[in-house]
C-alpha cells in the first residue's frame, strides 16, 4: 500500500542523502530500515510524511501521491502516520496528557485547540492510551519529570493518538539501555500485531532487527543496498551495508 | 631561503605591530583632543567648592522637616551713638538666655562683638539688626558651644541715624513635634508612581505587541514557508484590495451602528447577540473533527458560515468597544474614589474602537489573500507550465505596479511631490516592469521564499527602530499627544516592542526543533504547532525578558522626563535647573530605591520561573 518510488533527496550544499531509493511496504509489516548513521535512514523517514521535502521521486500512499499533495491533503495524510523519534521530542515543559492530546492535533478544529480544548472524546482516548503504555498515573506530570524509557511510552501514545495506519519509528530506542529498548519494542509490536499498523523503523542492533522485524532494508550512503527478510542478512551482506571495517556485535 | 623569507615576514610583522601602535596613539590622543580632556579645571578651587558645596547638598537630600518656633532674644544698640547724655543701660536677667553685645554704640562700619549666654546648647542661628524702620538684616550665624554660650564679631550695616535703640536680636529655632514629609518628598512619591507605572504600561503594551511579531521575527518559524510565484503575485494583489474593502466594510459598519450607541443597554442586548451568532456560526463553521475530506458544497457552507462569523465579530468588538466607553463613563460618576476604574474601562472601549479600522483591514486582506492562495494553487496544480507562465507574467506585473505605488505613496507622504508622475505614474511603470521581468526569469512552479522575506522585513525594521533612542521618541510623543505621562509610555512602548521583538525572536529561534518537528508530523497546522510546541517551551523565557525589560522601562521612565514625558525625571530635571541640590537628591535617592528593588524582584522572580 505504500509505494515508494526513485526517491531521491539533495541536501543543501550537494549533499545526497538519498539516492533513487524504490520500495513497497505491505499493510501490517514490520519493516526495518538499518544503515550506519548519515545513511540517510532518517530522511527517508521524514520523506515519507514530509517532513523533509523530497528532491525527486514519488511517496504512493493508497494510490495518492504524498508528495504533490496540497496543504489541506497533506495535513489529512500525516494525521494518519505517527512518528517516534529518538529522543522523544515531547514538549517537556507541557503535561504528559497534553503531550498525548498533541497526536490529535490533525483532527480538532485548529479555532479549539488553539485555546487548548480538546472533546471529552479525546481526553478519554489519551487516558486510555496511556494506560495501554502503562503511565496513565503519570498523566498530570510534566513530561521531562519522566524517565526516558516513560517518555518514549508517551510518544508511542501520542502517535496512537493519531488512529495511524503507519508508525515511523526513527531509531525509537538508540538512547535507551537494552532492557528498556525491549520493552519499547515490544510495545511497538503489540501496536503491530494487535491493531494492524504498519510499522517502518529505522534500528542500529541487527539482534533487534531479528527479533522484531518481518523484513528489512539497507541503506548505505542514500542507496539501497538491501531489501529482504531479516535472517537473509548473512556476513556479506552485512559488509556490504556497514562498510568492510565493520564488525558483528551483539 | 626559507629562513629568509621568514626573516622578512617578521620584519613585516613588527613594523605592522609598530604602525598599528602609533595609530593607536594617534587615535587615543586625538580622542583626548576632540573630547576636550583638561584635568586643569578638575583641579580648579572655585570648581571644587562648587563641587563640594553640591556633593554635600546631594547627601542631604531634603527629606523631612521639622516644625520650628522661633524665639528671638534682642539687645537695643545705637546706630550712630548718641552726641549727648548716657545711654540707659538694660538690666538683663542673667537667668535667662540673653545676648550681649561689646559696645552698645557704634558707627556704621564698625565692628563689635556679640556675645550669647545661658543659651541652649550645640545650636545655630542667624544673628540680625533689626532697623527702626523694622527691616531686618542678617549680620552673621551663631552657634552654640557645649555650654550655650557664643561670641560672633559682626559688622555693623550702614543705616539711617536714628535718636532710638535698634536692636541686634538672635533667632533661635527650635525644631518642635514629630518630623515630616517636606513638599519635595511628597511630589516626589507622586511622580515615583507615575513612573512606575508608566513603566508598567509601556511594557504591557510593549510585551503585547512584541509576542506575535517575534513569531514572525524567528528564523526558524519562518524560513520553511515558501509560496509559489503566481501564489505570492496573487497575495500581494490581493492583500491591498482587501484591506481596502475591510476598511470601507468597518466604516461603514460603525456609521450603521452610530444611531443605537447611545445606550448602554441597547449595545449590551447587541453584543451579546452578535457574540453568540458569532460563537455559533464559528461552530458551524469550524467542525471540531473533519474526519473526511469535504465536498464542495459544504466547504461552501463553511465558509458562508465563517464569514457570518468574521462580520459578527466585527460588529461585536465594535459594541463592546461602545458598551465599555458608555459603562466607563457612567461609572466615572458613580463610583468616587474608585473612578479611575470607570476611566480605565471608558480608554479601553476608546482604544478598541479606534482598532477597528485596522482589524478589520487586516483580516479582510487575510480572508482575501488566503482565497488568492487556494486559487494560486489550483492554477498551479492544473495548468501547464507554459500558461501558467503567462498567467504569472500578467498578474507579477500587476502584482509589482501595484507594490511600487503603494510603496510609493508612503514616500510620497514624507516628501510631498505634488508631482502624479513621480507619486504614480513612474513607480507604476517601474514596478510593473520589474514584476514582469521577475516572472519572466523566474520558474513558474519554483517556490519563492516569502517566509524569510517577511522575517528579513521584520528584522530590519525591528533594528531601524530599536536605534532610534526612548528619549527621540519620547520627543515624537509628546509632539503628538502632548506633555505628560502618556507622551512616555506611548515612547517607551513602541521601543519596547523593538527590543522584546528581537529578544523574544532569538528565544524562539533557540528552541529544540524535535517537538515541532513531532507536533508538525501529527498534521498540526502552523498555528497549532506555535501553540502546542513553540510557546510551551518559550514561556519562562518570555517571561524572564519581559521582567528584565520592565526594569529597563523603570530605569527609563526615570529620565523620559527630561523631554516632557512624566515621571519623575520632569522634578529632578526642574530641581536640578533650579540648583535646589537637596530637591533633586531625593529624586535621585527614589529613583535608587525603585531601580534597586525593581532589579531584586524581577532577578526573584526570573529565578523562580526558570
Amino acid at each position: 500500500m505504500l509505494e515508494i518510488k526513485n526517491l531521491t533527496k539533495v541536501y543543501e550544499g550537494n549533499v545526497q542523502a538519498l539516492d533513487n531509493v524504490s520500495f513497497n511496504v505491505q499493510p501490517g509489516e514490520f519493516l526495518a530500515v538499518i544503515g550506519l548513521s548519515g545513511s540517510g535512514k532518517s530522511t527517508l523517514l521524514r520523506c515519507i510524511n514530509r517532513l523533509v521535502e523530497p528532491t525527486n521521486g514519488e511517496v504512493i500512499w493508497d494510490g495518492v501521491d504524498i508528495t504533490k499533495a496540497g496543504p489541506d491533503e497533506l495535513r489529512r495524510i500525516r494525521r494518519q502516520i505517527g512518528m517516534i523519534f529518538q529522543h522523544f521530542n515531547l514538549v517537556e515543559r507541557s503535561k504528559v496528557l497534553t503531550n498525548v492530546l498533541a497526536g490529535r492535533l490533525g483532527y480538532t478544529n485548529p479555532a479549539m485547540s488553539l485555546v487548548n480544548r480538546f472533546s471529552k472524546n479525546d481526553v478519554d482516548m489519551a487516558y486510555k492510551q496511556l494506560e495501554r503504555v502503562g503511565i496513565t498515573d503519570q498523566a498530570n506530570k510534566r513530561a521531562d519529570e519522566l524517565s526516558g524509557g516513560q517518555q518514549q511510552r508517551v510518544s508511542i501514545a501520542r502517535a496512537m493518538m493519531q488512529n495511524p495506519k503507519i508508525i515511523l519509528a526513527d531509531e525509537p530506542v538508540a538512547s535507551l539501555d537494552p532492557v528498556l529498548a525491549h520493552s519499547i519494542m515490544q510495545y511497538l509490536e503489540k501496536i503491530n500485531k494487535e491493531d494492524g499498523v504498519t510499522i517502518i523503523c529505522s534500528l542500529h542492533f541487527l539482534d533487534l532487527v531479528h527479533r522484531y522485524a518481518n523484513r528489512a532494508i539497507a541503506l548505505n550512503a542514500g542507496v539501497l543496498m538491501f531489501d529482504g527478510a531479516p535472517k537473509e542478512i548473512d556476513d556479506v551482506k552485512f559488509k556490504e551495508i556497514y562498510g568492510k571495517e565493520a564488525e558483528r556485535v551483539g | 631561503m626559507r629562513c629568509d623569507l621568514k626573516k622578512k615576514s617578521s620584519i613585516l610583522k613588527s613594523l605592522r605591530t609598530g604602525l598599528l601602535i602609533a595609530i593607536s596613539i594617534i587615535v587615543f590622543a586625538y580622542a583626548f583632543q576632540v573630547t576636550n580632556v583638561n584635568f586643569e579645571t578638575t583641579r580648579s578651587e572655585v570648581r571644587i567648592t562648587q563641587l563640594t558645596r553640591v556633593l554635600r547638598a546631594l547627601a542631604k537630600p531634603e527629606l523631612v522637616q521639622y516644625d520650628t518656633t522661633e524665639e528671638e532674644i534682642s539687645t537695643p544698640f545705637y546706630l550712630p551713638c548718641p552726641d549727648t547724655g548716657e545711654i540707659e543701660e538694660i538690666e538683663k536677667n542673667t537667668d535667662e538666655a540673653y545676648i550681649q553685645t561689646s559696645v552698645i554704640c557704634a558707627s556704621p562700619k564698625e565692628s563689635i562683638t556679640v556675645e550669647g549666654f545661658n543659651m541652649a546648647a550645640n545650636i545655630k542661628g542667624p544673628i540680625n539688626f533689626l532697623a527702626a524702620s523694622g527691616v531686618k538684616r542678617q549680620l552673621a550665624n551663631f552657634e552654640t558651644n557645649n555650654e550655650g554660650y557664643f561670641s560672633v564679631d559682626v559688622v555693623i550695616p550702614t543705616r539711617q541715624p536714628v535718636a532710638e535703640a535698634q536692636y541686634i536680636t538672635a533667632t533661635i529655632r527650635t525644631t518642635t513635634g514629630l518630623p515630616k514629609w517636606t513638599d519635595t518628598a511628597k511630589a516626589t512619591w507622586y511622580k515615583i508612581i507615575e513612573t512606575v507605572f508608566i513603566a508598567l504600561l509601556a511594557t504591557t503594551i510593549g510585551t503585547a505587541a512584541s509576542i506575535p511579531i517575534s513569531f514572525i521575527a524567528a528564523r526558524n518559524l519562518m524560513k520553511d514557508s515558501t509560496s509559489t510565484p503566481t501564489s505570492t503575485a496573487l497575495n500581494i494583489i490581493g492583500f491591498p484590495i482587501g484591506a481596502y474593502l475591510g476598511y470601507i466594510f468597518s466604516k461603514w459598519i460603525i456609521d450603521l451602528l452610530s444611531p443605537f450607541e447611545k445606550n448602554v443597554f441597547v449595545t449590551l442586548i447587541g453584543l451579546i447577540i452578535s457574540g453568540l451568532i458569532a460563537y455559533f456560526s464559528i461552530r458551524k463553521g469550524l467542525p471540531s473533527e473533519d474526519i473526511k475530506k469535504p465536498t464542495t458544497s459544504v466547504k461552501f457552507q463553511r465558509f458562508a458560515f465563517i464569514f457570518i462569523a468574521g462580520v459578527m465579530t466585527i460588529l461585536s468588538i465594535i459594541l463592546f468597544g461602545e458598551f465599555t466607553k458608555l459603562t466607563g463613563k457612567e461609572l466615572e460618576n458613580v463610583l468616587g474614589p474608585f473612578s479611575f476604574l470607570g476611566y480605565a474601562l471608558f480608554q479601553i472601549g476608546d482604544i478598541t474602537l479606534m482598532l477597528v479600522p485596522a482589524i478589520t483591514a487586516i483580516a479582510f486582506g487575510g480572508v482575501v489573500v488566503s482565497l488568492f492562495n487556494k486559487v494560486g494553487l489550483s492554477l498551479q496544480d492544473n495548468l501547464n507550465t507554459k500558461i501558467l507562465k503567462i498567467i504569472n507574467v500578467v498578474i507579477s506585473t500587476i502584482a509589482g505596479a501595484i507594490l511600487f505605488a503603494l510603496v510609493m505613496a508612503v514616500i510620497n507622504w514624507f516628501y510631498q511631490f505634488n508631482n502624479q508622475r513621480i507619486s504614480l505614474y513612474y513607480p507604476v511603470l517601474i514596478g510593473g516592469f520589474a514584476g514582469f521581468i521577475l516572472a519572466a526569469i523566474a520558474k513558474p512552479k519554483h517556490p519563492l521564499p516569502t517566509g524569510f522575506i517577511i522575517y528579513t522585513i521584520t528584522r530590519t525594521i525591528l533594528n531601524a527602530l530599536r536605534s532610534i533612542e526612548p528619549l527621540v521618541m519620547a520627543i515624537i510623543a509628546v509632539i503628538w499627544v502632548g506633555i505628560g505621562p502618556f507622551a512616555g509610555s506611548l515612547a517607551l512602548a513602541l521601543h519596547t516592542i523593538a527590543a522584546l521583538a528581537k529578544l523574544y525572536s532569538e528565544q524562539v529561534e533557540s528552541i529544540d526543533d524535535g517537538p515541532l518537528e513531532a507536533i508538525h508530523a501529527t498534521g498540526a497546522n502552523k498555528l497549532q504547532t506555535i501553540v502546542y510546541a513553540v510557546i510551551p517551551q518559550i514561556v519562562p523565557p518570555y517571561i524572564s525578558f519581559t521582567m528584565y525589560r520592565w526594569d529597563i522601562n523603570v530605569r527609563m521612565s526615570t529620565i523620559i522626563g527630561f523631554v516632557g514625558g512624566g515621571g519623575i525625571g520632569f522634578l529632578l530635571q526642574q530641581n536640578i535647573n533650579l540648583l535646589s541640590y537637596r530637591a533633586a537628591s531625593v529624586q535621585m535617592l527614589a529613583i535608587a530605591i525603585v531601580v534597586a528593588s525593581m532589579d531584586y524582584i524581577s532577578s526573584k522572580i526570573r529565578e523562580r520561573i526558570v
